[in-house]
């Protein structure tokens, strides 16, 4: 929007009040500088950050080298005892190793299905944005709430699935989705995929419509096939999207909690523990404050780590 | 009264138009499938949600027989609703009072430990929610916040200060600068500017950050699950997972269904409502990836 300066205001009346101020600096009381402004402006930003962010932080680092059960409070200095615990409990690797394999398989069909959705209602089809809102839908729930309505579903007595199965013949008993290692797994990846796919599908049509119409028309004017178009075009014109999609959903991923808590609770026979499952656990079942602020750390410095060579990879990949 | 030679045409017209709706069709196939299995568990969850079923307070036929166990469930559905809605009210209130002065400042101002700050906040993207929950649960115990509806949405508006002042700042850039500067010029301060003329401008910023934070303040349930310890303040996702564990052995599908239902509405309509707002969200986050 153009507003017109008012024709009565002389031009230099129009300067950007700091330079007013310069010229007669006595004149102007220290409330009305622009740099006492800003820093008033930003100062609940300020008191947020620094009360339930850096406070936090710091904490979490003294709590993690300390005794401190969650019912007696801080006793003082351990370390690293809080560490050598975590990594000694014979939940921690098998924790590990269930995150990193739910994140890979949850990456791989997210974003496979994601970017399946994205190029099925990119063109402005009839119904693209029917699709589009459909495909989106799931993900205005929350996960919470999402995993509950999973848990229903996947009922062996009263779910659909169980029960049309049995009705077709496919099977004799009631499906349990949820009872086996490898089952609940699979139940969840579902569930995560069902709820987060349209989330994906709108980043990566981002980044679609941005990719010009004309390397595309000049594409087919040279005579590339489709397949020729995805791998030498849209993929590499994509791969920012893509590389915003994989950092979120590989940090999603290695944090999930909510689908686990409500799903399976970590079962069965503890089959299905992530590591954030296993910080609450020490806090709020074992009372262990220190022991969970330790696992907290660690989480934290794999996540940074993790960042990072994502964040190299991808400059690396840039500049070959 | 029709010419062969226009016949012809038209039956050509005609092939070119079904071979197109032919092509098109394994399109439509595909989409359509996977719009049913989109939509499946969430029509599934409503009819189940009214429909009899053995073990539930709706034996059989249709009925809100499973809506009425919600109202009388613990401390009663309308209390979960209050306290879901003070913590979303409150989160969406802080979280747009915070980013709009946040905003205006980082965008308009210059003053010392600015580009820090901002750093900072948006820092809060790098550290995990789980990592921050346990100190925050030690701190707020020491504000006498711990099991408050106000410790919880201040601790959920931190949360959403990254996403939140980074879509102001880019809102209020956005604003020419000649259009506060005439207000400035007609003697507002910068909050009579801030108030009459850029609060109108940045309305869809405001609109996208309040949403935003609304559907997270709404839908959380790991931040309540560790702040509060209180069955009465848990707000409804907390109250509807408890509810499953309630009834000792024998689970209760059918309140869950109905608390499903309850928790996706609000969040369904206001998606619908509002998706043009959700968008722009993705947009901004997709061009700073």
């Amino acid at each position: 929007m153009q507003v017109k300066a008012p024709d009565r205001a002389p031009a230099e009346h129009r300067a950007p009040p700091e330079h007013r101020a310069r010229r007669s600096p006595t004149s102007t009381p220290l409330w009305r500088s622009r740099k006492v402004q800003g820093l008033a402006y930003a100062a609940p930003t300020a008191l947020f950050v620094a009360v339930f962010f850096l406070l936090p932080l710091l904490l979490v680092g003294q709590m993690s080298l300390s005794d401190w059960p969650l019912l007696a409070g801080d006793r003082g200095g351990n370390a690293p005892e809080n560490y050598t615990d975590v990594t000694d409990s014979p939940l921690f690797w098998p924790a590990v190793r269930f995150t990193l394999l739910y994140t890979v398989i949850v990456t791989v069909v997210l974003l496979g299905l994601a970017l399946l959705l994205a190029l099925l209602v990119q063109e402005s089809r009839p119904g693209a944005g029917f699709f589009r809102t459909v495909y989106f839908l799931p993900g205005a729930l929350g996960l919470a709430s999402a995993s509950l309505l999973f848990w229903g579903l996947y009922s062996p007595t009263t779910g659909p699935l169980s029960r049309t199965l049995e009705k077709l013949g496919l099977v004799d008993e009631p499906v349990s989705f949820l009872g086996t290692p490898t089952s609940a797994l699979l139940s969840t990846v579902f569930l995560v995929v069902w709820k987060f796919a349209g989330f994906y599908m709108l980043i990566l049509l981002v980044g679609l419509q941005r990719i010009p119409h004309e390397v595309y028309e000049a594409a087919r004017m040279d005579g590339a096939s489709r397949a020729q178009i995805f791998r030498g075009i849209t993929l590499p014109l994509l791969r920012p999207s893509l590389a915003l999609s994989l950092l979120l959903c590989v940090t999603g991923s290695l944090l999930a909690f909510d689908q686990f808590f409500v799903l399976t609770k970590g079962g069965p026979d503890n089959s299905t523990v992530t590591i954030v499952q296993l910080i609450y656990r020490e806090a709020f079942q074992r009372l262990n404050l220190g022991t969970a602020a330790a696992l907290s750390i660690i989480v934290l410095a794999a996540l940074l780590l993790l960042n990072v060579l994502q964040f190299r990879g991808l400059r690396h990949a840039d500049e070959s | 009264m029709t010419h062969p030679a226009q016949d012809t045409r038209l039956w050509r017209r005609d092939t070119t138009v079904l071979t197109r709706a032919l092509g098109r069709t394994p399109h439509y196939v595909v989409a359509g499938g996977l719009a049913v299995i989109f939509l499946f568990p969430l029509l599934w969850n409503a009819w189940a949600s009214v429909s009899g079923q053995p073990g539930t307070a709706q034996e059989s036929g249709y009925g809100l027989g499973n809506y009425r166990t919600l109202l009388e469930y613990d401390a009663g559905l309308w209390r979960y609703l209050l306290n879901s809605t003070v913590v979303s009210a409150l989160t969406v209130a802080l979280t747009l009072a915070v980013s709009l002065l946040g905003g205006y400042a980082f965008a308009r101002f210059t003053f010392p430990g600015k580009n820090l700050l901002f750093l900072l906040t948006l820092a809060i993207l790098m550290v995990p929610y789980a990592t921050l929950l346990i100190p925050l649960y030690v701190l707020l115990g020491r504000l006498h916040l711990q099991n408050s509806l106000i410790g919880l949405s201040l601790v959920l508006a931190m949360f959403q200060l990254p996403f939140a002042t980074f879509m102001m700042r880019i809102s209020f850039e956005a604003v020419p600068r000649e259009l506060e500067e005439s207000a400035l010029v007609d003697g507002c301060g910068t909050a009579g500017a801030l108030r009459r003329v850029l609060l109108p401008a940045v309305r869809p910023g405001l609109i996208t950050v309040g949403l935003f934070a609304f559907l997270a303040a709404w839908n959380d349930f790991i931040a309540p699950l560790i702040l509060i310890s209180d069955s009465e303040k848990a707000p409804l996702p907390l109250a509807v997972a408890n509810l499953r564990q309630q009834s000792m052995g024998a689970v209760d599908y059918g309140a869950t269904e109905a608390g499903v239902v309850v928790l996706a509405v609000p969040c369904l309509l206001l998606f619908l409502l509002l998706q043009r707002h959700y968008v722009r969200g993705f947009m901004s986050g997709a061009l700073k990836g």
